[in-house]
């Protein structure tokens, strides 16, 4: 019982051909976008490596950066297999090397499908790692004189102008920090003892935000101290103000770029579908030896549990030759096997 | 006395063809570089058009295009020609198209020339309308009620931020000009009064920049209120705070980027135009080898490639002469029927 059998008629299998070699190069082109989007995630991902808590990341742009290699070399030579495989005594030369390749497509959809799912879990890591990252990039945004933390200042500066962000969930997030340095509080005025003294763990808080949280779309010039007091600046009321400073939290705005990045990714798998279908009904063409009749494709000549057994009893077979003989010549055996089964088919 | 020489044998005069052919079809290529050079220039142009005055400079971006788009024509239609010209029959077809061909080229390619040096020539004049683009958008910061104007405030914020720039020619502007609008100052208040009234124009004048001024390097807070005043912050010194504020006018930040993206182009465009002068001189060689074929009769046998006939003088003066006998048919003394001999 086969699974998802198809008919297929001389001209329809010619035009199936030209159309899967159209669409292996594409797949070429897609596995180049996929190769250059994985670089580019990894140098962004690099880029803000500062703003990320010890989390390891970086697997997903590296497997993206195989998988887009991968591709072009998969589909460069399906391109080449499926030119020839309009002509039917063309593709007796490629036959042989038409099992192992189609196995090796296999795999490397099921890798790419592997990717696409990695791309999405990824998301619940990144979130953590940046939530965590920009906690501590905030909490360290006063010691610029500490080595190893001296540019946390610039980079949470940088990210909230080009993000158009502030804070970790919103501009809030400043008010419970200290982000002003002790080296530029004058202690000895009465002002500032107070508020030193007044919480718990002696950090000078205060309602003000730093100047890179400041909306560049406000009418007027940006209010970044004494927010939350209405009555210190001329008509300003902060419950209704929302053009002063930018109202998204950094966290949010990080996490939506890199989700737009993943997005970009997840197109391939339709492409590498296709394939299946023509290589099968080819080799049918072989099996019942007419070439100008109608032909079935599928994606499995039996049912997936057939197909698992037989499976598994040529992996069983090729571990006892393990076991009794050199794996190679095993290999071989299987080969020339699987070559006489379709010869005498043919015949 | 010919200007430039070469003999050229039948296999030599086909190689030649072969090679402009395949010259002409990568200076096609060459002509939509220009192109898209001319294109990116407009468009980095346009998007500060709001900080400059005038907009007289995008003549040369213009001259890039249109210049982009007739090397095409022109190539397309020389690497035809050059195609065509390896048979002596087909040649006889572009004849008397080639001539003026080349002609047209020539002028062609002195065009391209004049392009390249545009770029190079155009940076007084950018300063000039950067200068007065600029300080009428300091002066027009605070006009986000206007319209026409509301925006100048946020293409100046974003210009500082991105260029890290402050001011025309430094932070120092921001003092001469009211960058606050009146609907934000509390008139009630005695210190605004007094601002107010301390200049002549009315102008609420304080030494104060917007935050977009501020530095990212800076290991402080950003100091953007009473700069100049040393004692109104904790251990800051105005003198020697250097970090605090972007110090480059925006004008010089501007400048230098459309200098150095003018360089770049302006360079390529010269290359562009040594490639056409080759192109150029391959085909005027094939022209005269080819007309002295037809000359001698005998499509097999060589002949001579020259660029000038005779040497510079004497072309020049045969010129001037055409040019002059051109000018003596339409001279009333010849004309015979004015002053008509009895």
């Amino acid at each position: 019982m086969a699974v998802l059998r198809v008919k297929f008629t001389k001209d329809k299998r010619d035009k199936l051909a030209q159309v899967l070699w159209i669409l292996n190069w594409i797949s070429v082109v897609t596995g180049a976008i996929l190769f250059s989007l994985g670089i580019f995630l990894k140098v962004e991902i690099n880029k803000r490596w500062e703003l990320m808590a010890e989390k390891d990341i970086q697997y997903v742009p590296n497997m993206l950066i195989a998988v887009g290699l991968l591709a072009c070399g998969i589909n460069f030579l399906g391109g080449k297999i499926c030119y020839d495989c309009v002509d039917t005594t063309k593709f007796l030369r490629w036959k042989l090397i038409m099992l192992p390749y189609i196995i090796c497509t296999f795999f490397f959809t099921f890798c790419v499908l592997v990717g696409a799912l990695m791309c999405y879990g990824m998301q619940s890591e990144l979130e953590d790692a940046l939530t965590m990252g920009l906690s501590e990039a905030m909490r360290f945004y006063k010691d610029t004189d500490t080595p190893g933390r001296c540019f946390l200042k610039r980079s949470m500066d940088m990210l909230q102008i080009e993000f158009k962000c502030c804070g970790n969930t919103g501009f809030r997030d400043w008010f419970q920090i200290q982000w002003i340095s002790s080296r530029y509080l004058d202690t000895s005025q009465k002002e500032v003892v107070d508020r030193l003294r007044s919480n718990v763990e002696g950090k000078y808080l205060m309602d003000g935000v730093p100047f890179s949280c400041c909306n560049s779309n406000s009418p007027r010039p940006c209010i970044q101290w004494q927010i939350t007091n209405s009555s210190a600046h001329f008509n300003y009321d902060y419950q209704t103000e929302e053009l002063n400073l930018w109202m998204k939290g950094c966290r949010q705005a990080l996490l939506d770029y890199y989700n737009h990045i993943m997005r970009s990714i997840g197109l391939t798998l339709s492409v590498l579908t296709g394939v299946r279908y023509l290589q099968t009904s080819l080799e049918n063409v072989l099996r019942q030896g007419d070439p100008n009749c109608e032909s079935d494709g599928w994606l499995l000549e039996n049912s997936f549990v057939e197909t698992a057994r037989s499976n598994l009893n040529i992996i069983k077979n090729l571990g006892k030759c393990v076991l009794e003989e050199q794996f190679a010549v095993c290999a071989f055996m299987d080969l020339c096997l699987h070559t006489v089964c379709l010869v005498n088919n043919l015949n | 006395m010919a200007v430039g020489k070469v003999t050229f044998t039948k296999a030599e005069r086909e190689k030649l063809a072969q090679l402009l052919w395949l010259l002409n079809w990568i200076s096609v290529l060459t002509g939509v570089i220009l192109f898209s050079l001319g294109l990116f220039l407009r468009v980095e142009i346009q998007k500060r058009q709001e900080v400059m005055s005038d907009q007289e400079i995008l003549y040369v971006p213009h001259m890039l295009i249109t210049t982009g788009l007739v090397a095409c024509c022109i190539n397309f239609l020389g690497g035809k020609i050059c195609y065509e010209c390896t048979d002596t029959s087909k040649f006889l077809r572009w004849k008397l198209v080639l001539l003026p061909y080349i002609v047209c080229t020539f002028f062609f390619t002195f065009c391209v020339l004049v392009g390249a040096l545009m770029c190079y020539s155009i940076r007084n004049q950018l300063e000039e309308s950067l200068f007065l683009g600029l300080r009428n958008a300091m002066r027009y910061y605070k006009d986000t009620d206007t319209p026409g104007r509301c925006f100048l405030k946020r293409t100046v914020d974003l210009l500082q931020m991105q260029f890290q720039c402050c001011g025309n020619a430094g932070y120092r502007d921001w003092f001469h000009v009211q960058w606050i609008s009146n609907r934000y100052l509390d008139m009630t208040s005695s210190d605004v009064r007094d601002r107010l009234r301390s200049n002549v124009e009315g102008k609420y004048l304080m030494d104060g920049v917007p935050f977009s001024c501020c530095s990212t390097l800076s290991p402080r807070p950003c100091i953007q209120q009473q700069v100049t005043n040393n004692s109104a912050h904790y251990n800051y010194r105005h003198q020697t705070e250097q970090l605090n504020l972007w110090r480059r006018g925006c004008r010089q930040a501007l400048l230098d980027h459309y200098t150095s993206i003018m360089r770049s182009i302006g360079l390529i465009v010269l290359l562009i135009w040594l490639f056409e002068l080759l192109v150029l001189t391959g085909v005027r060689y094939l022209q005269t080898a080819m007309e002295n074929v037809l000359r001698l009769g005998n499509p097999d046998c060589e002949s001579d490639g020259w660029i000038l006939e005779n040497s510079l003088a004497e072309t020049a003066r045969s010129n001037f002469n055409i040019i002059k006998n051109l000018g003596k048919c339409y001279q009333v003394d010849d004309d015979p029927n004015i002053n008509p001999v009895s």
